[in-house]
């Protein structure tokens, strides 16, 4: 202070640190971004690969010192009473492992989007299992970001798992990943709202009661798989002007005002409260809503059936826990327990047999134990390469908006 | 820096050199903790945004990007999404109108006729930000719903149709952007309105102006600074955001914040990066332009 007391400053009051005027400051700042950071730092901002291998990210198991697992599932995708998670404590009260049990996957896409840095620099995300889709799951078994599980480990599921599951293309010997739930992608209408059922996905496209009352969904291969059908396609086996083709009807629809919104799980209130009176839907979901206004339909052009998987991500420090738990998962009787309360499709054996102790309504619902016959009715999207699924993805996004 | 100012000191009296730069120095030091806390949460984001709108497209996640100087990036976005661009432009400028509209008078009625409920009624403007903005617009597709009361009502006046309906429709995002918007309006022209010295109002209608010419050459130019803040405040966010029209709007009615989500989440990172560059591009010329003609360069 002594300093100021013997020094007014020379622009006059208010002006008093003059050497860092705005200007001055400005100009210099200026200088200093245009002419350091911005040729400099863009040349560098290319971005490594996220590539990994076995070889290239090693993960280690602290299974034997640390009694925890780290599991993130999607919401409502496990059987609770009240606050308690009863197959979930009894396999904590088995093993003294403790669970983190966590919700925190809502979307394949935004999912991967939080944790595609960590795992592309092959760092650990700290969970050890994590619950998604067929096409995610193979896009990360393609990413060599998931760590190969010990089949030693897992005997239950090596014993019971369904045959239809036991070898999809993107993983053959399940090595990486071991099916949670199965579900169906089918279409739902309330009653109460329509003089007459809803039977296919081309009447949901087209009836003009139904005019901007419909949803579809935002995963683009349940709403693709459908439309491609509708344009006389298979979505198993289908090449790019087909695609173009079921993407313009896509457009078409969304343009006339047909489509009123594309949604994730939130179809379901706009459901029953009438704002919808159709849409695109999942099995499990309308199932467990129990809503008797509200009916699930097997549409004409067949079932759109997929799985989500369990999957243990590398740099997970307890692997051995994770298969722990997908073993006991694979129990006919706790498989049992689980799709009694989430109304999915079981992918154990046994699981049905199991059910007559636990809920004998539930023994011959299609739904959860689906007949021959019902499986013969199903089709899931053909996988795609990264590339390849990066232009559908944009074209699928122009065309919802 | 006013409270150096106010040191008395001997008038005209120039400090020799060395004093200067080393006050200098002080000021440059004094800026150091603000200026790395932008250079780090601000310019290198920022940086790495522009670089990542010059990937070369095709790079894949997997293999990683390479930095090519790709301009097209901007051009193929920009023929792309240009009408998307538009429309939440056209919607955030609504948004921005109904946002005076609503504020102005309540501001005044908070700065000039509120009295002693003038602290409970700023209370109330702020109130909305004790719940989520993601509740709180989940709510208003509650009230505006095809069997909610509003439309009820709506349907039961004469020239209104059977089918008519708010949610997912244009009006339904104007209004959930201009509801989440408006304090930010009400605020700043508050803050300006409350400065206002009310003789200078009263000393206009001694002079003979009426109520009207009084707002209209007094208090609305006294508020300006108010006025330019909030329509900066309600516009630049109001661009860009995209929950009001995921959650109240159709695929019609989407906003260029719903197409940079998507496309980031399913990693097309180029165009995505190149749609938010000339966003933020934009919004700047825009508000550049619009302070200069407004007149208020303190602002900035």
């Amino acid at each position: 202070m002594s300093r100021n007391a013997r020094y007014r400053p020379p622009l006059g009051p208010g002006l008093s640190l003059p050497s860092v005027g705005r200007r001055g400051f400005m100009r210099g700042a200026t200088a200093g971004g245009l002419g350091l950071f911005v040729p400099g730092m863009l040349s560098a901002c290319g971005t490594s690969g996220s590539q990994q291998s076995e070889g290239s990210c090693e993960s280690t198991d602290k299974s034997e010192d640390e009694k925890e697992l780290f599991f993130s599932n999607w919401p409502a995708y496990i059987d609770k009473d009240g606050k308690s998670f009863p197959t979930l404590e009894f396999f904590e009260k088995q093993t003294g492992v403790d669970v983190t049990y966590d919700t925190d996957v809502n979307d394949n896409n935004e999912f991967f989007a939080k944790v595609q840095n960590q795992l592309g620099a092959c760092e650990s995300i700290g969970r050890d299992i994590i619950v998604l889709t067929d096409w995610m799951a193979a896009r990360m078994v393609d990413l060599g970001w998931l760590q190969k599980l010990n089949h030693d480990n897992i005997p239950h599921v090596d014993n019971n798992l369904v045959a239809n599951l036991k070898s999809p293309d993107w993983d053959p010997n399940r090595d990486y990943s071991v099916p949670w739930q199965s579900g169906f992608t089918g279409i739902a209408y309330n009653k109460k709202a329509i003089d007459s059922p809803v039977g296919s996905f081309s009447e949901l496209l087209t009836r003009s009661d139904l005019k901007g009352k419909v949803s579809l969904l935002k995963e683009m291969r349940d709403t693709m798989g459908f439309m491609l059908k509708v344009s006389g396609a298979d979505p198993t086996d289908f090449d790019n002007t087909e695609w173009e083709q079921a993407i313009e009807e896509l457009e078409a629809s969304v343009q006339n005002g047909q489509v009123r919104r594309f949604t994730g799980n939130d179809y379901l209130e706009d459901l029953a409260n009438g704002d919808l009176v159709a849409c695109e839907a999942w099995s499990g979901d309308i199932m467990a809503l129990e809503n008797p206004d509200i009916e699930w339909v097997v549409p004409e052009e067949g079932l759109s059936l997929w799985s989500d998987n369990m999957l243990v991500p590398n740099k997970a420090e307890h692997k051995t826990h994770a298969e722990a738990l997908m073993n006991f998962y694979y129990r006919p009787d706790m498989a049992a327990q689980l799709a009694a309360w989430v109304w999915y499709v079981c992918p154990v054996e046994g699981a049905q047999k199991a059910m007559e102790k636990i809920d004998p309504s539930l023994v011959d619902q299609p739904l959860i134990f689906p007949t021959e016959d019902f499986l013969a009715n199903t089709f899931s999207f053909m996988s795609l390469d990264e590339e390849t699924a990066r232009q559908y993805d944009t074209d699928f996004s122009q065309a919802i908006g | 820096m006013t409270a150096l100012g106010h040191v008395p000191g001997p008038v005209g009296a120039a400090p020799p050199a060395p004093e200067a730069s080393r006050r200098g120095l002080s000021g440059y030091l004094l800026m150091l903790p603000g200026t790395l806390w932008l250079a780090f949460f601000f310019i290198v984001p920022t940086v790495t945004l522009v670089a990542s709108s010059l990937y070369d497209p095709s790079g894949t996640f997997a293999e990683g990007y390479q930095m090519t100087w790709h301009w097209q990036n901007y051009t193929d976005a920009w023929s792309e999404y240009a009408s998307t661009f538009l429309r939440s432009f056209l919607y955030a400028g609504a948004t921005t109108v109904a946002c005076v509209l609503l504020g102005f008078p309540l501001a005044y009625a908070i700065a000039f006729k509120a009295g002693r409920w003038r602290s409970l009624m700023l209370v109330a403007v702020i109130a909305p930000f004790f719940t989520s903005f993601l509740v709180r617009t989940l709510s208003w597709k509650l009230l505006l719903s095809d069997n909610g009361f509003i439309v009820g009502l709506a349907q039961a006046l004469p020239f209104v149709g059977e089918d008519f309906r708010l949610l997912a429709t244009p009006a339904a995002v104007i209004t959930g952007l201009t509801y989440n918007f408006l304090p930010f309006m009400v605020l700043p022209l508050y803050a300006s309105l409350e400065k206002v010295d009310p003789r200078l109002i009263e000393a206009a209608g001694d002079l003979y102006a009426s109520p009207f010419t009084a707002l209209r050459k007094v208090t609305i130019p006294l508020a300006m600074p108010g006025l330019v803040a909030g329509t900066l405040l309600t516009f630049i966010p109001a661009a860009g955001d995209f929950i009001n029209a995921e959650l109240l709007g159709n695929p019609r009615t989407r906003m260029i914040g719903n197409d940079i989500n998507d496309l980031f989440k399913s990693s097309v990172i180029p165009t995505a990066a190149a749609l938010s560059v000339t966003l933020m591009a934009a919004i700047i010329v825009m508000v550049l332009f619009y302070v200069r003609k407004a007149g208020t360069e303190e602002l900035v």
